[in-house]
């Protein structure tokens, strides 16, 4: 597995017949940056409404954004090789971190999240987050596929340790943002349906106690509310109502832009942030959420169209993790802004304001691109 | 590096792996549906609800409380206004944690213990996202201490409110009355549409009496309001109507006059004008401060004046019911006049005592402890009534006997309500067979009918009673509802006749004259009250009882504790060609009706001397 196989087209007539572009050459996949960028405009569009006409938030996300973006195109840049003999030790290094947080973290709305570095903080978990499909992909890759049961016990081990935790911390969504994306890599690599019913049958039968040992109460309190919003109107409820008010009352036209009452008069809370699908759907209507989930599906179509395409096992499992990853976010933040499930703290992707999840979002995508442009190995 | 022992099939893992991506296709598909179809529900299928409850959430109909009619004299010298006050309130569906909210507000400013019931009270019973009013006339350093809080106390607004205020207090305590905050049983007695935003309610007096009047209709605004409860913009707005304003009969000088003849005595004094039944004067002291009880008074202040013994909080002017003691000799003397069983001429033997007949217990006149004897060998009605003869009274009471002397007293007004435009009015009590027997189960005897012939006894008057008695007098004959209020925003209110007491005019003469001598003849009992007047005045003065007195013994006033010396009574009208005035006094304790009397001559003189500046 030497370097050969990355080396850049050369003028060979083959590769003339491609006509390599700019941004072939440094590893880019046009159909999904041009899609990334259209999202990424939607969302400051949406965002400089939702923050109140601040075009200071809409200057510092922008900011995160090109950086964010850079961080894409760099990540493009690493082979897949090298993502794969780095994987574990990307994954203990974040392990590490992640114990670091729960010693000596720093807390904020009653978790310990954080980890002060120089003046600078950020989320160990966020690591996690590409680590744990790596790690699973680069261990599941060199043995045979599907996988066998005891390489699925491995697996499982490498996705519980961070997703523990992280629980511990605590911040179930994340937790269980990571251990699915770990899961995606063993179901693309083709999980035995013995094993998915299983798995399906032992998640049902530890619901109960899950729910009476495993959650905190306000974990449970958000899922109650779920059901019935009406039931605490005033305390965890009350964000429920309102964004589904901002919703149902967008209809299909919307407000038009900058026109949400829901959000500028304040009802709405977190509107900029995980709440942003409300200001959407209550400004620019129904019609605005289909045009955001077109968007989505066509990422997350090139998404699997890359996998599909993929040289390796490696880069095909981790397209589809970080493809199905990212669909995760999408169906889980729109959910629970519309109360189909419960509120966790998941941003929607490029919409929501916040430098965090853009950066470990668009550096997945530079992975899902590398694996895009990874040239076809001689076979 | 990468475990080697497991032989790949490619393949075979491009094959499993395209089924799969077909497969989370089709769940990525499916699970994306949902969302749609959750979006599309909301959006589309419940659009109405939701349009409606945003709609609700943005628009907030905010009541408007109308101002309080003002209250004038009637020189409209203002006696009850409004003055701009900021109220602390909280909204309780804004609030995530209120007694966090409310112990960091108790850091902020003090919150007295009946704020804080008052409170929790109103808190029980409030429409979501009404603010609760906590804490009232806030000063302006706690209205900045506030500012500078506000981001941590979501959910507290401050808002400026007109309050109640008197800015005479004690002076006008018994006329006017006062407003205070609305208690839960007003809460179930008062329109809810109309006391939305209104705080307060009259408690008493004419504050009480013309509440309808005064509150005025509530107005509505429609606001735009942000989550937090601050208004953002005003969409629509219907203004409140404002209450209507009184103008009072009473004269602020008059008022005064009165209020400082009496001084620190307890008293009341009630002066009418003969003509219309206007209320010129209405005291009653102690009085007490009406501004207390605007905010809720402090239980600590409230009980001082619940337990002081000098009941402050009690309208002895409409309230206080009296014997009215010689004071009703006028009016006994025309009851006389009307049975026939006296003219003016006619006289009655005087020994100084009198004794019914067949009984040897004497009923004294006053006159004997001093003289050792009568008025005079035989006394007629002119100096029965200037000298306050007993014994003409005792003799004509038993000739005409209770039911009668009941049946001729009424027509003044003696044992009815007189109908004056305030609150808690007693009737007094005129006796007769009939009462006694309802009220005591008791049959009449006759040396009680003696008594009542002198006003001692079971009859009782209040002030107001025998200032309109007094009237009745000064207009031959004309009883008026006495009223307090006098115009309604400018428009006079008539005050019509209730009754026309007929008499012949030689009557009238007879018994006026005999009030004239009270104060102008040789052997006045009010003399002293001729002294530098500049006008004809008819009075009658009159001592009433505190305690009975045994048969033999005599009432001397120094041996007496101060609370049951005699009250001290006092009727007048003048001038007596032309009355304007008319006045009924009572001195508690105050030994006897000198006391009294000066009073009347202060509150005349003022408010004639006013009416001659006015003709001047």
């Amino acid at each position: 597995m030497g370097d050969y196989v990355r080396q850049l087209p050369h003028h060979s007539s083959r590769d003339m017949a491609r006509r390599p572009s700019a941004l072939m050459r440094f590893h880019i996949d046009i159909p999904l940056l041009f899609l990334l960028l259209v999202l990424s405009a939607y969302g400051l569009f949406v965002l400089y409404s939702a923050s109140g006409q601040s075009m200071e938030a809409v200057y510092r996300q922008g900011r995160y954004l090109a950086l964010a973006f850079v961080i894409m195109i760099l990540a493009a840049q690493i082979s897949l090789q090298r993502y794969a003999s780095l994987a574990p030790w990307l994954y203990i290094a974040g392990v590490a971190t992640l114990v670091a947080v729960l010693l000596v973290g720093v807390g904020a709305k009653g978790a310990q999240r954080w980890l002060e570095v120089g003046g600078m903080r950020f989320q160990p978990a966020e690591i996690m987050k590409l680590a744990v499909p790596l790690v699973v992909a680069w261990f599941l890759a060199g043995r045979r596929l599907p996988p066998r049961f005891f390489a699925i016990i491995g697996a499982l081990i490498l996705l519980v340790v961070p997703a523990g935790l992280i629980v511990i911390q605590p911040d179930l969504g994340t937790a269980l943002l990571i251990a699915s994306s770990g899961l995606f890599v063993l179901f693309m690599a083709g999980l035995g349906w013995r094993y998915i019913a299983i798995a399906v049958v032992l998640a049902g039968a530890s619901a109960w106690p899950v729910w009476m040992y495993g959650l905190k109460e306000y974990q449970k309190q958000r899922i109650l509310t779920m059901f019935n919003p009406e039931s605490d109107k005033l305390g965890a409820g009350w964000n429920i109502i309102q964004s589904k008010t901002a919703i149902g009352s967008g209809g299909w036209e919307g407000k038009g832009w900058m026109q949400s009452t829901q959000s500028r008069l304040d009802f709405l809370p977190e509107s900029h942030t995980d709440f942003i699908i409300a200001v959407l759907a209550e400004e620019h209507g129904l019609k605005g959420v289909i045009a955001l989930l077109g968007i989505y599906l066509l990422i997350m179509l090139r998404g699997f169209w890359i996998g599909v395409h993929a040289q390796s096992s490696f880069g095909r499992m981790m397209a589809g993790s970080l493809t199905l990853t990212f669909f995760v976010y999408i169906f889980v933040n729109m959910g629970m802004v519309a109360g189909l499930l419960p509120v966790v703290g998941v941003p929607l992707p490029l919409v929501s304001a916040g430098g965090t999840s853009v950066v470990t979002l668009l550096a997945g995508f530079g992975v899902l691109m590398a694996i895009s442009t990874e040239k076809p190995r001689v076979s | 590096m990468l475990p080697q022992f497991d032989l790949k099939d490619p393949q075979l893992e491009s094959r499993v792996y395209g089924t799969r991506t077909l497969l989370a296709i089709g769940l990525v598909m499916i699970l994306l549906s949902v969302v749609l179809m959750r979006y599309y529900t909301l959006q589309i299928t419940e659009y109405e609800i939701y349009k409606t409850q945003s709609e609700r959430n943005r628009v907030q109909l905010q009541p408007l409380p109308p101002q309080r009619g003002l209250i004038y004299d009637r020189n409209q010298i203002l006696l009850a206004d409004n003055r701009p006050s900021y109220v602390l309130s909280i909204v309780r569906e804004r609030v995530p944690d209120l007694e966090a909210t409310l112990a960091d507000l108790e850091a902020v400013l003090p919150i007295s213990d009946s704020d804080m019931d008052n409170f929790r009270k109103k808190l029980k019973r409030i429409r979501p996202y009404d603010p609760v009013p906590l804490r009232f006339r806030l000063t302006e350093e706690e209205r900045a201490r506030l500012a500078v809080n506000r981001f941590r106390l979501p959910g507290v607004v401050v808002e400026a409110q007109l309050l109640r205020h008197y800015p005479h207090g004690e002076l006008f305590s018994h006329a006017l009355g006062y407003v205070g905050r609305i208690n839960e049983q007003e809460v179930q007695e008062l329109d809810e549409t109309d006391y939305r935003g209104t705080f307060h309610v009259g408690k008493v007096g004419v504050e009480k009496y013309y509440e309808d009047m005064l509150h005025g209709n509530v107005g509505y605004q429609n606001v735009e309001s942000n989550a937090h409860g601050r208004v953002l913009r005003v969409l629509e707005r219907f203004a409140p109507e404002r209450g209507k304003d009184l103008t009072l009969s009473l004269d602020y000088h008059v008022q005064l006059a009165a209020f400082e003849a009496l001084g620190d005595q307890r008293g009341a004094v009630v002066a009418i004008d003969p003509r219309n039944g206007q209320v010129l004067a209405l005291v009653s002291t102690p009085g007490y401060d009406t501004n207390l009880f605007v905010n809720g008074i402090s239980s600590s202040e409230y009980a001082e004046l619940r337990d002081s013994k000098d009941v402050p909080l009690f309208n002895r002017a409409i309230q206080g019911t009296y014997p009215p003691g010689s004071t009703i000799k006028p009016f006994m003397s025309m009851a006389g006049l009307l049975s026939g069983l006296v003219t003016p001429q006619s006289t009655v033997p005087d020994p100084g005592w009198y004794s019914l007949p067949g009984n040897s217990r004497k009923y004294r006149d006053w006159i004997l402890r001093i003289t050792g004897t009568g008025h005079a060998a035989r006394v007629d009605m002119k100096m029965a009534i200037a000298e306050s003869c007993d014994v003409y009274y005792y003799d004509l009471a038993r000739r005409l006997t209770i039911d009668r002397m009941h049946d001729y007293l009424n027509p003044f007004g003696f044992g009815d309500r007189t109908g004056i435009d305030t609150t808690n009015e007693r009737t007094g009590i005129l006796p007769s067979t009939r009462w006694k027997r309802a009220a005591m189960a008791e049959s009449w005897y006759p040396g009680e009918t003696l008594s009542a012939g002198i006003g001692q006894g079971y009859m009782l008057a209040s002030p107001l009673q025998l200032a309109v008695a007094t009237s009745v007098m000064a207009q031959r004959g004309e009883r008026r509802v006495p009223r307090l209020v006098m115009a309604v925003d400018g428009e006079l209110v008539p005050a019509p006749l209730l009754q026309q007491l007929e008499a012949p005019d030689e009557y009238w003469d007879a018994i006026i004259d005999g009030m004239r001598e009270v104060v102008h003849g040789k052997k006045g009992t009010a003399k002293a009250l001729a002294i530098g007047i500049m006008y004809e005045m008819a009075g009658k003065t009159g001592t009433s009882q505190v305690i009975g007195i045994a048969q033999n013994a005599v009432y001397n006033e120094e041996d007496v504790a101060e609370r049951h010396r005699h009250h001290g009574l006092f009727i007048a009208f003048a001038p007596i060609e032309a009355p304007t005035i008319a006045v009924g006094i009572i001195v508690e304790n105050g030994g006897g009706s000198s006391v009294a009397s000066p009073i009347a001559r202060a509150v005349i003189d003022t408010w004639l001397g006013l009416e001659h500046l006015a003709d001047g």
